[in-house]
């Protein structure tokens, strides 16, 4: 099934996606499933070890199932402070 | 209270939001841009906010303090945007009646706030160069 997914890039994502948020359709259950998608189409390096996931806005599992008009979010190592 | 700011932070401002009469110790901490980080010389940086989970997040480790330790007042604020050299990047004060609660809350909601909220850091150096700094701890953190 396909749903349809806001996403939001921030930091070092932004950067290597060449924009900071976009919407798309796609078959990924989950956040997981997503990111794997998005790593290959373009090029990451990071990988899902290295991230948290937030969907509309809050912090939650990369098993979560994902639902249209979701917003997801995926975190890079945070480095505030 | 957590919250982030585009603007200089006003220490000065956020410490009298914090008097109390019962209040016998402030504990203060600053967080300042240094002109140095693993070898390069820093010109100016940049900070990214995610503002709608860094508020939730920076509220979320408050409350945490808060419920861990016996104290009356605490403010957070975390800057974005650009910052030169000297500048205060984040600013943290706890009262309490006596002074261990308000030294053991700071480092607490100081050391949470580096490991947690979504907040990013980029580095630009005197050499032209910039980068994202990377997080060498939060592998092993865990939530």
């Amino acid at each position: 099934m396909t749903s349809e997914i806001h996403i939001q890039y921030f930091a070092i994502l932004r950067d290597e996606r060449g924009c900071s948020e976009e919407t798309l359709s796609t078959e990924a259950k989950n956040a997981a499933e997503l990111y794997e998608e998005l790593q290959k189409e373009h090029g990451f390096r990071l990988s899902q070890q290295d991230l948290k996931v937030a969907i509309n806005d809050e912090f939650t599992s990369w098993q979560t199932p994902l639902q249209t008009k979701d917003k997801v979010v995926f975190i890079p190592p945070v480095t505030g402070g | 209270m957590f919250s982030i700011s585009s603007e200089k932070i006003m220490a000065r401002n956020l410490q009298d939001s914090l008097n109390n009469p019962k209040a016998g110790a402030l504990v203060t901490f600053e967080g300042w841009v240094r002109n140095l980080n693993e070898g390069k010389e820093v010109q100016f940086l940049e900070y990214e906010v995610y503002p709608a989970l860094a508020n939730k997040e920076g509220q979320r480790i408050l409350e945490e303090a808060q419920e861990k330790f016996d104290i009356l007042g605490l403010v957070c604020v975390h800057r974005s945007g650009g910052l030169k050299v000297g500048e205060m990047a984040v600013w943290v004060g706890v009262t309490s009646v006596h002074r261990g609660p308000a030294f053991e809350a700071c480092q607490y909601i100081i050391d949470e706030v580096k490991a947690r909220v979504p907040i990013w850091k980029k580095e630009h150096y005197v050499s032209g160069d910039s980068g994202w700094v990377e997080c060498h701890h939060c592998a092993q953190h865990v939530h």
